[in-house]
This record gives structure tokens, sequence and C-alpha cells, in this order.
């Protein structure tokens, strides 16, 4: 079958690549494009290893044609740090242990990102619902929690 | 060792892999690929037991962009009559798991594997392997499996002269239990069953295998041993161990679900007929079909106990589902159950039953949970029938320093009383519930923990840093803990200490990531390896000051004169000494290898509270205290990451998880939407309470802790449902449709 042709920006870069019509946003970014950041733990929208944002919407990659990325922007891990400088998320993920295997720490990171995006002040039950599409089988979630609530109150510090 | 002098034991430090796990960078097995690389995939068998009377390849070999075909006539031949023991695996069983042999053995199992261009061809192609299969009845439930007319999955065994599907029995006795019960002035006896979990872990099964055309082999996967990837794939291939070359990948969880291999063998096979680099990665559908969840199980357990709540007698039958293969963990179920306490009189019986499911895998403390379930819900009610506070009962009865245990050693070093009295003393503990339909609910629970082999290698770099090699796939944050050890040994900063994981190549033979055993093992071989280290580091000092090696102490990070000699020489540093180890006699740097002994048992009392919605039948988490001796904890984050993700994994158990097969004997619900794992939204925060006793046979106290804190959770959140309505439950998992069918037959009972 013919391939077809995707202009689209990642992570703030012009990207061109092709793709199968049947092949998922995942399947593009782990193959073509090389960005193995984001996990496939089920390909049927149901642990969140694989999400990502498309025009700062929050979306499992797995769930997303690869074609439909043309015209929009595509934020992935790979983007979240700038540069050397973590993400005040990523970093405290680190100082609070957060992880421990990590295979769903990418899509833990983009979903809280997002949510922080839309949200400053989460309460402990809003972060909990926020993340209920990523599943974690290592932490119980604890740590993860306290990671995207001080964060938030750090963030929010700074901002002032 | 005490607190007031680490500088680093005991520390939350940064984890040397972490930065590359927040960033996206950190190479899990499904992130690898390699030029030339062809994809496989694996045909599974449609029935739940079959005879395979022929399998045809032909039309998929045909079929343009296949490179190759696999069935289990490619691997080394094990007759099924004969044991081919390998760690606690029988490579017999695994040689027909991987690939069926004789028969199909559950709707799921792997038959025949190809190999293609791409994985759509390699698809493609299984659909056109013909299988000629004499369909056979088939048990995928304890009860169908061992009844009279069930059909054996093997015409081998047999049980008391019988074909069977009782494949094993194992019995622990302690004193004269019929004596024991006479004694007593309360006895309970109930029946309980559980039902097979998956371990869960996010990242599916996934290899890439290369073998050239020399036979050099090189595998990267993610699993629980790169040695145990070696041994297996060596055995059903033939090819030399030496000649196989395995990675660890980061691994993306396992809890014991890893330290088997399904795809790399078969991988290697195919890479080796095709000339080929070989991917496998398996499908969330594969990993709940095919691999091993733990097992469900069957039981009766009976407590008698004096009206001031001693314990004098407790018996135990446990029937453990081993799926297709022999092998359940009935060791932890009736081996793990009542060893918390000192009951004089003790019969623990286990019985491993085969049926027509995918094949059982460890799970975080194997068995354990199982027996305890039975046993701390038995408990519950014996102190409920004399009046005592259940945690106030079990602490009258728990084992301390020389209790003889049921399956033999005696105690020498642990923690129980301690852990029980500080969940005593918790704050949770004291607060009482107050809300309508709420409980609370208690559990201990014990397990072995374990030793063995473990390798390390540790060299100091020419610019004086130092970076260490140990063999144990990382899979919590077992490479921080080493790194706080080196630096606390060596007298430096954490951060001049890399930790990395070797290969089968670069580093000694190092058994499984399993067992609890990675920290307590590998610290051992990592702290001989570095005062071997400050051996050599006090020599090359002495060779430059020209005095006597006995003359120098290592201190802080440098070396300083003593003695005599004190003062006499400015101390050098490590970077120092480093930068002169050419001209003082070569590279610095030592290894150690051993068998480890003295792992102590571990143990954790779990207080959980919740409130039950007794219209929905749902069950909330209101708050959850796990309180576990810990021995030392070298990063207490991460031994509290293992308390409360045990704890998350308890909850699951006993209130959603579960396999659900059709009529068919298919899982129905192989994903993780049917497949109800704790979500985020789940759960409250899980507080943890570490109680250190130190483990007085390992240089840094360290005992086991990763599998100890899942062992109590589902006895202690049935309790508190139990404690909730005031119906006891005997079935897990407490779902919503059990709780509601509980709640209505109470009241029709209530009624009548
Ligand atoms: S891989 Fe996309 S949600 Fe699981
Ligand atoms: S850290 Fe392992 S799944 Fe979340």
């Amino acid at each position: 079958m013919a391939k077809i042709h995707v202009t689209t920006t990642i992570n703030g870069d012009p990207t061109e690549f092709l793709c199968d019509p049947a092949d998922s946003m995942l399947d593009a970014l782990r193959g073509p494009l090389g960005l193995t950041g984001a996990k496939e733990g089920c390909g049927t929208g149901d642990c969140g290893a694989c999400s990502i944002t498309v025009d700062g919407r929050l979306v499992c990659s797995c769930l997303m044609l690869a074609a439909e990325a043309e015209g929009h922007e595509i934020a992935t891990i790979e983007g979240m740090a700038e540069g050397e400088k973590l993400h005040p998320l990523q970093q405290k993920f680190l100082e609070l242990a957060a992880l421990q295997c990590g295979i769903c720490t990418p899509g833990v990171l983009v979903a809280a990102k997002s949510l922080l995006e839309r949200n400053p002040d989460p309460s402990e039950t809003e972060v909990r619902y926020w993340l209920a599409g990523n599943l974690c089988r290592c932490t119980g979630y604890d740590k993860i929690v306290r990671a995207v609530m001080e964060t938030a109150a750090e963030m929010r510090e700074a901002a002032r | 060792m005490n607190d007031q002098t680490n500088k680093w034991i005991g520390k939350r430090t940064i984890r040397p892999d972490g930065v590359d796990k927040v960033t996206g960078r950190a190479c899990y097995a499904a992130d690898n690929s390699m030029p030339g690389m062809i994809w496989a995939k694996v045909l599974r068998s449609p029935h739940p037991h079959a005879k395979i009377r022929g399998i045809d390849t032909s039309k998929a070999e045909a079929l343009p962009g296949v490179k190759a075909v696999a069935t289990a006539k490619d691997f080394v031949e094990f007759p099924i009559d004969t044991a081919v023991p390998l760690g606690i695996q029988d490579m017999r069983w695994m040689a027909r798991n991987m690939l069926a042999h004789e028969r199909a053995l559950f709707h799921g199992h792997p038959v025949a594997a190809v190999a293609a261009t791409t994985a759509e061809i390699a698809a493609e192609a299984c659909k056109l392997i013909e299988v000629d299969y004499e369909v056979l009845p088939w048990a995928v439930e304890i009860d169908d499996a061992i009844a009279p007319d069930a059909t054996p999955l093997f015409d081998h065994i047999q049980f008391e002269g019988k074909p069977s599907n009782i494949a094993g029995k194992l019995e622990h006795k302690k004193g004269d239990i019929e004596a024991g019960f006479a004694e007593a002035d309360v006895i309970i006896e109930r029946s309980f069953t559980t039902r097979p979990v998956h371990q869960g872990y996010i990242e599916p099964h996934a290899c890439t295998v290369s073998v050239a055309a020399d036979g050099k082999t090189t595998v990267w996967s993610s699993s629980q041993g790169q040695f145990m990837v070696r041994a297996m794939t060596a055995y059903l291939t033939g090819i030399p161990q030496s000649d196989i070359r395995a990675i660890p990948a980061e691994i993306g969880g396992g809890f014991g679900g890893k330290t088997i291999v399904y795809l790399e063998p078969v991988a290697a096979i195919l890479s080796r007929k095709s000339g080929r680099p070989v991917k496998m990665v398996m499908t969330r559908e594969e990993v709940m079909r095919a691999t091993g969840p733990t097992s469900g199980a069957k039981m009766t357990v009976k407590i008698g106990a004096k009206k001031d709540g001693t314990i004098v007698a407790g018996q135990g039958t446990f029937y453990l589902q081993a799926g297709a293969f022999p092998g359940s963990p009935i060791r932890g179920a009736a081996g793990c159950s009542f060893t918390p306490y000192a009951i004089p009189n003790v019969l623990s019986t286990g019985y491993d039953v085969v049926c027509n499911r995918s094949k059982v895998a460890a799970y975080r403390a194997p068995g354990a949970p199982i027996g305890a379930y039975g046993v701390e819900c038995v408990l519950d009610e014996v102190a409920q029938a004399i009046g005592m506070d259940p945690l106030e009962m079990r602490l009258k009865n728990i084992a301390h320093d020389g209790t003889k245990a049921v399956h033999g050693p005696v105690f020498q070093s642990i923690g129980f009383a301690q852990t029980i009295e500080a969940a005593l003393k918790s704050d949770h503990y004291k607060t009482k519930l107050t809300g309508k339909f709420q409980g609370r609910g208690v559990a201990n629970g014990w397990w072995f923990n374990a030793g063995g082999e473990s390798s390390a290698q540790v060299n100091i770099t020419e610019d004086g840093n130092v970076v260490v090699t140990t063999g144990h796939p990382d899979i919590g944050g077992s490479r921080a803990s080493i790194a706080n050890i080196t630096a606390e040994l060596l007298g430096i900063d954490y951060d001049r200490v890399s930790v990395l994981i070797g290969d089968t190549a670069t580093i000694g033979f190092s058994n499984l990531t399993g067992g609890s055993r990675v920290l307590f093992a590998s610290a051992m071989v990592v702290t001989e390896s570095t005062e071997k280290v400050i051996e050599q580091l006090k020599q090359r000092a002495a060779k430059i000051w020209g005095i006597d090696a006995s003359a120098v102490v290592w201190e802080n990070g440098e070396a300083r004169p003593s003695g005599e000699h004190t003062g006499n020489f400015p101390t050098m540093t490590l970077a120092e000494l480093g930068a002169k180890a050419n001209e003082t006699g070569g590279p610095i740097g030592a290894g150690s290898q051993q068998n480890t002994t003295g792992a102590e048992g571990g143990f954790a009392t779990h207080i959980c509270d919740v409130e039950v919605d007794v219209d929905l039948g749902t069950v909330t988490i209101l708050r959850y205290t796990c309180v576990q001796d810990v021995g030392k904890a070298i990063h207490p984050a991460y031994v509290e990451g293992q308390m409360q993700g045990g704890v998350a994994q308890g909850i699951g158990w006993a209130l959603n998880e579960e396999y659900i097969y059709d009529k068919q004997g298919r899982v129905d619900n192989p994903s993780f939407l049917d497949y109800r794992m704790p979500v985020c939204s789940d759960l409250p925060m899980l507080d943890t309470i570490m109680v250190e006793v130190p483990n007085p046979k390992h240089p840094q106290g360290v005992r086991g802790v990763g599998e100890a804190p899942l062992v109590p959770g589902p006895a202690a959140v049935c309790n508190a449902v139990s404690n909730a309505l005031g119906i006891r439950f005997h079935d897990l998992p407490l779902s919503p449709p059990r709780i509601v069918a509980a709640i209505d037959a109470n009241m029709k009972q209530a009624a009548e």
C-alpha cells in the first residue's frame, strides 16, 4: 500500500515522515522518527504509557493515526526538558523517587505537565483523576501524586 | 555503622539511571533495533487442549517476505519424562511452554513462529500455517482438573498411582496436629479461593536477537536475569553459553514474571535460520493470554486457640494452579503462611495442580499471599471469637529469635514483634473509625528472602572516580542503593560513583533479580570488592611514601599515614592515587563473586481501612499503612516505594483483579481495560513505617524488602471489608457483584 507523506511539527521542529495508512502515531514516533520515549504498554488506550500532546491536548498516541499529525504540533517526552535543564516535574520525580522501573514515567510526566498547564493548583483528587489513565504497577502512585503536587506548589511560587 | 556517621547510606540520593528515565532516553527492550533487523510473530493455539498431530509450514514459508519459520522441532529435544532442572525451572517444561510439542495445553499456547521483513507479513504468514489438532477435553479450574473424569494433561504424571493432574505435593509438619486441636478452646475452619492474577508489568516482553554465521549470538532483552536468558537460550538452541552475549535492557517491571523467558530462544532459532537479527514484541493481549500469572488457589485453613489467645494448632491445605506445566508456588503458600507464628502443632500441605491455562510465573513472594490470605482471615475470626484485638492476638503468638519455623530453620534475628508493636503504636491504629460501613482489617505476611550468586567489579578510573558493575537488572532503584554503599565505604561523594549493569560477557555470573535478593547479595559483593580496592589504595600510598601498608589508614576518601608516621606525609586523595596508578603498580580495581548466604526473611504488618458502598458494592480504601521490618534502609525512598507498590498490588488482588474465562476456555479479559488493576484514582496515599532490625549476617544489615509487602495485602483488605459489613468473605476478588450478592444474601437470611 502506498505510504502517506506527513508534514508536522514535533517538539518544535518541522518534521516530515512517511507512514502506512494504518500506522498509529505511536508507531511513527517509535519507528521512522526514532523517538522511543513514548512506550507501548497496551496499544489500546488503557495505560497511558504512549501519552503525547497534540496542539497542547493530551492524547494516547496509540489511538491516533500517524497521518492525523498532518499540520499539527506534537510534543513528546523528548521535548520536555529544555536542553540540559530538566522540567520541574522531571526534577521532582527524581528527587522524590516517583519512578521505579520507569516505563510509565514518560507518559506520566507528559500527562502531569498537561494537567499543570490547565490547572496550576490541583487538589490531590484532581491529580489522581487526571492521572487515572496512566497505569503504574510499581509505585502505588503515592510518590507520583506527591511529586506532581509539590511541583505545582513550587511552580506557583516561582511564578509569583 | 550507625546513622549518625553515615553520609550516604540511608540518604535519598538521585538514582544514577534517573535522568535517562525522566527524559525518555532509557532504552527498554522494545526500544532497541539493529541494522537488517526483521520481525517475528507467533502462531498460538486456538484450543485450550489439543494433541498436535502435525504442522505444515510450507505455505507460510512460500509467502514473499518470510525469512524463517520455527516450530518445536527446531529446539534441542528434551524428553517429557526426564527432568532438566535450571534454577527453579525445568527446561523440558520451558521448552514446551515456548513452543508446544506434543500438545497445545492452553488457548494462546505458542505453536509456531515466523520471521519476515515486516511484522504484518509475519502475522499474515502465521495464518498460513496448517496445524492438525486433535481437540481434547479441557479444564481451567482446579475442581475440574482434579475431578476423577478429568483428562490428564500429561500421560506420565501420576498421583497416588493413577494418572492425574496433581503434579506434586509438599508437606510441612511440626508437633502433633490432632493433639494440638484437642487442647483448643476455639477452633475455626474455613475454605477459601483466590483467582490467578497477573504481575501486570507495563512493559510487554520483547527482545532482539542476532545470531551471526559463526554462531556468535547477541540477545538484547528485558528480563529479571541476563544469565537466565543466556542459559535458557543456550539450552534450547544448543549454542554454547560462551557464544551468547545477553545484554540486559532497562526493564519495565517484572515482579517475578520476567524470571523466565518466552521469546529469546525462539528469536534465536529464527535469527539462525534467516541470518538476520530478529525482533519480537508481545502485544498486551499476548501477555495476558500466554505469560504467567500467579496461581489461583483453593484452600482450607483450620486454627485452634486457647481462650487467652494462644494458638495451639494450625492446619492448611492449599491447592494451587500451576497452569499448563507443573511448578506452582506451593512452597510459598504452604511454607510461609504459618511461619510468622510460634505455633507448636502445624500441618501445612500444598498440591500442585496442572490445568489448561498459561503456565504460572513467579509473582512477588510467589504463593505467600495466597497462603497468608487463608491463614490471616481465619486468625481474624479466631480473635473475634475470643474477643481479643486482632493485632494483640497476633503479637501474643509471634515468632521470636530462636523460634523454629514450620519449614525447618530456626529464626536468628527477626523483627516480627517490633513490627507489630510499631503497628499497634501507629497513629493509624490508634485512630478509630466512625463511619457507617467502614471497617478495619489487619494482616501479617512473611517471605523467605534469598541470597545466592552475585558478582561485582569495582574499578577506579584514571581521574579518580569509581565505576561499579553488577550483574542484576535494576528493577526499582538498586543502582542508587549500590552507589550509596560504595560512596559510603570509599568516603567519597555519591556523584563520583557510576553503577552499571553488566551483560553476560562483561560481569561474572549473577543469579536472578528475584527473591528480594538483589540489594542483599549485590551489596555483599560490592562491599567485598570495595574493601579490596581500599586495600590496594592503601598499598599504593604506602609505596609512594615508602612505608608499610599496614601503617596507612583510609578515611574520608583519603589515605593517611598512621602510627609512627602520623603527620609525616600529606594525605592522598582517591583522585591523586588514581592519577598515579600506573606508576604505583597499574590499574586499581577488584571484583568479587560469591554464593551469598545469610538472607533473613521479610516480615510485614498491614492496616487497612475501607468504606463499602452497599448499593454499588464498591470498596474505597480510606487509609492504608504498611509496617515492615526492612533490616536497614540503604535508600529509604526506594524501600518505601517497594512497600507502596506491594500494597497497591495487594489491593488490586483483593478487590478487582481476576482472569475471566469464556465457555471455550479462552481468557475473556486480556486487556488493561477489562483486567482491572488499581489506577491512581482508586488509591489513597499509602503510608509506610520502616522498622529497622538490621540483619547481623549482612555488612550493611540489609534484608530483602521487595516481596514481603505484597503478602498481607489481600487478607488485610478482606478483613477490613468483612469488618465493615459484618459479613465474612472467603473468595477473592471482592468485586462489586460479589459484595452486592453477599449483602443481599445476608439481608435475606436476616429476614427469614
Ligand atoms: S500504549 Fe497507548 S494507552 Fe497503552
Ligand atoms: S515505575 Fe514501573 S510502571 Fe510506573
